[in-house]
């Protein structure tokens, strides 16, 4: 099983991501499962959902508490502590911001990590390329494109056809097309690490 | 169709495809995503109902039992505080015989405000008169539906499907959503037994004296004898068109060689079941009992699935009763008295939202097999900040709001809502 978790706040489509990669998966032939952890939705308010994959049919509907993967829709929300709560080494972090770890404080979390696993950690510019793309600071297509590039729990196609599933017209075109970006932002950064 | 789609989603098209006349709305969290898919497909001319916005949750009822009692089938959804404000139509919609079908979105009740899952709700109508159907999944919270119209269509007796606010109506998961055609041959059109009709008038819900009383309310105890034996059959007539076997009384999992048994209702028991399966690759012999359906109460079913009886029971109650400790239980109990003596412990679990955790069952477990479990248990009780409260309340008259004390313990001003 792998279990992403995403953090964002209300309005960013944070429960929209989750769902979008649950339908991504699906495709795929594979179980998913995708659900929020809030109740009142605000806009602005921390948010976070979880979205498992598997191969088989998911039983447990606890929250996930040791993400395979993290996605943080929002760079505002590091300072939270729980935010990285049951992250493994092992794991996959994703966050969308303008600057790199140093600049968000990361150093010394992105250092406690092997080197050999440090590719597993990457920031992509997604509000950015979300507003390039769409018009709009919603970076939650751009994020699942370079989770695609990232993780490959699923590919970028799948996740494209996820999003022309949910939305229509321009908004869908805008999505896959900061999606498409961010897989190939996550790509050159990938290779540029392991030339590094 | 296999599709990936929330749980309110999937419901409103099972729901859609049962074809009601009459469907009553009144917004309550976590119910609301079912109502408004159904109002969506009401607006396209996808589904042939009247959609009434009435202006309360006691309108709402209130409507659809006008609306079953001139032969429509009707169906209306709500949650939590909902269920209780319209609480005197629930037991009128039962009295009267009128098969209509609630979904219920299991929450919290206030005070204070929580809009998070547990089973409060849907146990303080328990006794209403009503069927109670508990879904597990998304998908059997689908199937249940198409069930659950069939089944109080046969009866003349209203159904609540109660389905887990949140973690199963917000959820997205695999559902087969069958087609219209298979739907149509399982359920066959409303035939009432009685119709308020201005052609041939009759009153119904007319005043009864004690001369007969007694023996209406016996009836409304036989028509939920003879659910308990319509209820498999139709899950079996469901399982034969559909190929699902859902529905039916209980479902027992890796109960037969079982020492410790642990019942259940709802979502958490995809949870149990995996602390299960994990438990038995270490050789401990656990198993779990889920009741699907709670109201009748399938005391027979309970102990043929029990079987062998197991050395000890643990019902995990997702409602508290203050002053007795488990609802849920007290059946149990009842139902095995004089027939078989386990070990039985209550365990208070997931109230208000708090996850249930494989990892604290697999503790609840451990403790349990060590024969240490108390009678009463409240799981991840965080006994440190109940005792502070305690000690305030002991050493102060005047000590204020307990919860807005504790949140404060917590260093949290107001609920954390996110």
């Amino acid at each position: 099983m792998f279990q992403v978790r995403f953090h964002g706040r209300g309005g960013q489509g944070v429960v929209t991501a989750a769902e979008l990669l649950a339908a991504a998966a699906f495709r795929e032939g594979r179980h998913a499962q995708a659900f929020p952890s809030f109740g009142s939705e605000r806009m602005g308010a921390p948010v976070m959902s979880f979205c498992r994959i598997d191969d088989k049919p998911i039983r447990t509907h606890e929250p996930v508490s040791e993400p395979d993967a993290l996605i943080i829709q929002d760079p505002t929300l590091l300072h939270q502590a729980e935010l990285f709560a049951g992250f493994s080494p092992d794991g996959y972090l994703l966050i969308n911001s303008a600057h790199d770890f140093g600049e968000l404080g990361l150093d010394e979390f992105v250092q406690a990590v092997h080197p050999s696993g440090r590719d597993r950690l990457l920031v992509v510019p997604a509000s950015a390329l979300a507003l390039t793309h769409l018009g709009r600071p919603l970076p939650g297509a751009a994020l699942l494109g370079g989770f695609a590039s990232l993780t490959w729990a699923v590919s970028l196609d799948s996740v494209l056809a996820a999003i022309s599933e949910r939305f229509r017209g321009a908004i869908a075109e805008g999505n896959a097309e900061a999606a498409r970006a961010a897989f190939a932002f996550v790509q050159d950064e990938r290779e540029a690490l392991s030339h590094a | 169709m296999l599709k990936q789609i929330e749980g309110s989603k999937a419901v409103a098209q099972a729901v859609a495809m049962c074809r009601p006349q009459v469907i009553c709305a009144y917004p309550i969290t976590p119910q609301t995503h079912i109502v408004e898919a159904l109002s969506a497909m009401v607006k396209k001319g996808e589904l042939a109902a009247e959609f009434l916005n009435v202006e309360s949750e006691f309108a709402a009822l209130s409507v659809a039992i006008g609306a079953s009692a001139t032969g429509a089938r009707a169906y209306t959804a709500t949650a939590s505080q909902g269920l209780l404000y319209m609480s005197e139509a629930v037991y009128n919609a039962a009295g009267l015989g009128l098969p209509i079908v609630m979904t219920i979105a299991n929450r919290a009740i206030g005070a204070p405000i929580n809009i998070w899952n547990d089973h409060s709700d849907s146990m303080s109508q328990r006794d209403a008169g009503w069927l109670q159907l508990f879904a597990e999944t998304s998908q059997e919270a689908l199937d249940l539906h198409i069930q659950a119209f069939r089944i109080a269509e046969e009866l003349s007796v209203p159904v609540m499907v109660c389905m887990d606010g949140f973690l199963l109506t917000h959820a997205s998961e695999r559902a087969d959503i069958p087609s219209q055609d298979q739907v149509d041959a399982f359920l066959p059109p409303y035939q009432p037994r009685q119709v308020l009709d201005p052609a041939d008038p009759v009153s119904i819900g007319a005043m009864v004296g004690p001369e007969a009383f007694t023996e209406v309310r016996y009836l409304a105890y036989e028509r939920m004898r003879q659910a308990l034996d319509l209820i498999p059959s139709v899950a079996a007539d469901f399982a034969a068109q559909f190929g699902r076997d859902c529905g039916g009384l209980v479902r027992p999992y890796r109960t037969d060689d079982a020492d410790v048994v642990v019942i259940g209702m709802g979502s958490v028991l995809g949870t149990v079941k995996d602390t299960v399966d994990e438990l038995r690759t270490e050789g401990m012999r656990v198993g779990v009992l889920g009741i699907t359906t709670y109201r009748p109460f399938p005391a027979d079913a309970i102990r043929d699935a029990l079987g062998v009886a197991p050395r000890h029971v643990i019902v995990l109650e997702r409602a508290l009763a203050p002053g007795t400790g488990g609802i849920v239980t007290a059946d149990i109990r009842m139902a095995l008295a004089g027939r078989m003596a386990p070990h039985l412990s209550t365990v208070i679990a997931g109230l208000g939202g708090r996850a249930v955790t494989t990892k604290s069952l697999r503790g609840l477990l451990a403790t349990a097999a060590a024969g240490e479990l108390a009678p009463l248990t409240f799981l991840d009780l965080d006994t440190g900040l109940a005792d502070r409260e305690l000690a305030r309340m002991r050493a102060t008259r005047r000590s204020g709001p307990s919860p807005e004390n504790m949140l404060r313990d917590l260093g949290i001003t107001a609920s954390r809502i996110g």
